[in-house]
């Protein structure tokens, strides 16, 4: 849905500033949520100016207390107002746990609709940006696991913006994943004023009959790079960035891997438990019989993400997924 | 007001009615009448696990009478007395002890949440609630309420903290009813009181003997009416006792001598005292005290005849309130599970 003129040429954080400077002028009801997002914009500079345009009032620094602001976000949301929670890092979001998963995601199902949680929790998650430890995880399965909350993760300007927007519409909570490797990594246009993009539905970022390449985040980078890669080696991917984590989009894997036969995942979150393992379920589901040779996984380890000194060797790169296809072609 | 019935405390001295007294009364016997219910329906197999509150009977009444009709109230697993008092249908609190979702959704208009179950998890929320009625100024306040193992909880520092921090308008109502199910109050904290918690926020913390119906409704008053007027939370320490056990499922003479409760229903028993005040007051009269029961044991029963009149559990419940819009995954698993049982009921 478009309603937007005019186009800015803009990074992913500079579009999730956009996104959230739209809301709060779109809609009173939202209110941003964070540990120094007032007067400093945030870690990752996400609500620069923000507090200054719609004041203390809106853009609110709340206490280091990530249970106390998730669990007083629900109280707002369940008394008319749209709470977005910007979370540090995802690695610093488990105080809030139960706060999500005993409350936020079930209300509506506790009420039978009569109380509901439309909020959206914000957090950069992932390696790669030499950061610290614990603030570099990827647990986004541990949130696609709970029923009742959506996760997002765009991968781009366009797409974060727009899916920023229709998180903060959505009627139930959302976990909005910002991979902050690609915070500052590209630019591209993305139309001013207000636009959606559909929660649930994976982008196709590259056409190709060979094999599926399917993936989300900062591993769109990567992938992209090896299907470009194997083009050359004239093998055609067919590349999917996912954008949305759950609900996942059925559809988009089926009618490509049944077009393909052949697959890989590739995900920066430890390969145990991990997302890419129900989209093999939905792959099983819909196309076994399409299939020529079984799907390989490129993720993470299943150790705890490591100091920076040594995720190079952590992070899937365009190396390890260029062999995981070739396995797959030759099999 | 004493043990005895005699009131010690000048403050709200004038401030207290016969019609007062006759509303607490009635309130206090009907959540009785409706606990002692509960017990032995839990004990025929008609309802499930339980959680009784008998002897907290002063502490849930005078609050949930304080409360103005739009202030938002956040009860525990304990607190179904509050909620009943505060206009929660009986029938559906005995829904939800059933094992029941149809038990959570308060009548129209009443903002009740339903019970918060992980412990203490409900005071960011009522923190919030408030906060949000502070934003849209209004004058509405909220409760939480909470017992004394909640305050050892991460959640409950950091609710206090942040209702604190924007003077939201929310009474923290904490029943000190001395056990956590086994661990007693002196194993769970090093602090004397409860109440002193609250000068780590720079808040009035309150401490108050919370079989004593009067002051409970005083004190509840006195803090909705500070949070009314933009002066913030207000942490109340209500000293109680629970008679029974923490639930249907464990015995308190495992970790505690009873015959504490036994004495403690002869000499400190929230409605006995108040009995014993209307009696030295002239205005106790038996004939009204039996159709009091009478009524709250007739009101009760219809509760429970309808909770058994309920239609059964329509499997459609489980997927249809997970979204707003069910996602593909929950249409598809409701269609295959509705097929497999023969079609459900919606």
């Amino acid at each position: 849905m478009k309603t937007a003129v005019g186009a800015k040429t803009m990074t992913l954080v500079q579009a999730i500033t956009d996104a959230l400077d739209t809301m709060l002028n779109e809609k009173e009801e939202v209110l941003l949520l964070g540990e120094d997002i007032g007067r400093n914009g945030g870690v990752f500079r996400a609500t620069e100016g923000l507090q200054v345009k719609y004041g203390e009032g809106r853009v609110i620094d709340t206490p280091l207390s990530e249970a106390g602001f998730v669990g007083a976000g629900i109280g707002m949301a369940v008394n008319g107002f749209l709470p977005v929670i910007e979370i540090q890092f995802l690695g610093f979001i488990y105080p809030a746990y139960e706060q999500i998963m005993t409350h936020a995601s079930r209300l509506r199902m506790r009420t039978m609709g009569h109380f509901t949680v439309p909020m959206v929790i914000r957090a950069p998650y992932g390696a790669g940006v030499r950061a610290p430890e614990i603030h570099c995880d990827s647990t986004e399965a541990i949130f696609t696991h709970m029923p009742g909350i959506k996760v997002v993760c765009p991968s781009s300007p366009y797409d974060a913006k727009g899916l920023l927007i229709a998180a903060i519409e959505d009627p139930d909570p959302v976990l909005f994943l910002e991979p902050m490797r690609c915070y500052r990594s590209a630019r591209e246009e993305v139309p001013e004023g207000k636009y959606t993009v559909e929660i649930g539905k994976g982008k196709k970022l590259m056409d190709g009959d060979d094999i599926t390449v399917i993936t989300w985040g900062a591993m769109v980078p990567e992938a992209m790079k090896a299907a470009k890669q194997m083009k050359e080696n004239n093998v055609h991917c067919d590349v999917i960035d996912l954008r949305t984590l759950f609900p996942l989009d059925k559809d988009i894997i089926a009618e490509s891997v049944q077009k393909t036969g052949r697959t890989v995942i590739v995900h920066e979150a430890h390969a145990t438990g991990g997302v890419g393992n129900d989209v093999l379920a939905i792959i099983n589901d819909t196309s076994f019989l399409y299939q020529k040779a079984p799907v390989e996984r490129v993720t993470g380890f299943d150790a705890p993400v490591p100091y920076f000194g040594f995720e190079d060797h952590y992070l899937p790169t365009p190396a390890r997924i260029q062999q995981a296809i070739e396995k797959v072609m030759k099999y | 007001m004493d043990e005895n019935g005699t009131i010690d405390n000048s403050e709200y001295k004038e401030e207290i009615t016969e019609k007062l007294a006759k509303e607490f009364y009635r309130y206090m016997v009907r959540i009785r009448t409706f606990d002692r219910k509960a017990i032995s329906l839990q004990r025929q197999g008609r309802i499930g696990t339980y959680a009784p509150y008998e002897g907290q009977e002063a502490s849930q009444v005078g609050t949930a009478i304080a409360l103005g009709a739009d202030d938002w109230m956040f009860p525990t697993y304990r607190d179904h007395g509050a909620a009943m008092t505060f206009g929660h249908s009986l029938r559906n609190i005995l829904l939800f002890w059933n094992g029941r979702n149809e038990g959570c959704v308060p009548p129209d208009g009443k903002k009740i949440f339903p019970p918060g179950i992980p412990i203490a998890t409900q005071i960011p929320h009522a923190a919030g609630a408030a906060f949000a009625e502070r934003k849209k100024g209004t004058a509405n306040a909220a409760i939480a309420y909470f017992g004394d193992g909640a305050t050892s909880e991460g959640d409950f520092h950091e609710g206090l903290n942040f209702a604190s921090v924007f003077k939201a308008p929310v009474v923290f109502f904490n029943q000190n009813n001395q056990y956590a199910i086994s661990v007693p109050f002196e194993k769970q904290m090093n602090t004397k009181t409860i109440s002193q918690k609250a000068l780590a926020y720079d808040i009035p913390g309150v401490r108050i003997d919370g079989n004593d119906v009067f002051i409970v409704y005083f004190e509840t008053l006195k803090a909705l009416e500070r949070a009314r007027k933009g002066e913030g939370p207000t942490l109340i320490e209500s000293v109680t006792w629970r008679y029974g056990a923490h639930t249907t499922a464990d015995d308190p003479s495992k970790y505690r001598d009873q015959s504490e409760s036994n004495s403690r229903r002869q000499e400190t028993d929230p409605i006995l005292r108040l009995e014993r005040w209307m009696k030295n007051e002239g205005i106790f009269d038996g004939e009204w005290q039996q159709a009091i029961e009478e009524e709250a044991a007739a009101e009760v029963d219809k509760a429970v005849a309808e909770m058994e009149d309920f239609p059964p559990a329509d499997p459609a419940v489980i997927f249809d309130h997970v979204f707003a819009e069910p996602t593909w995954q929950i249409k598809q698993q409701k269609e295959e599970y509705l097929k497999l049982i023969g079609g459900g009921r919606s």
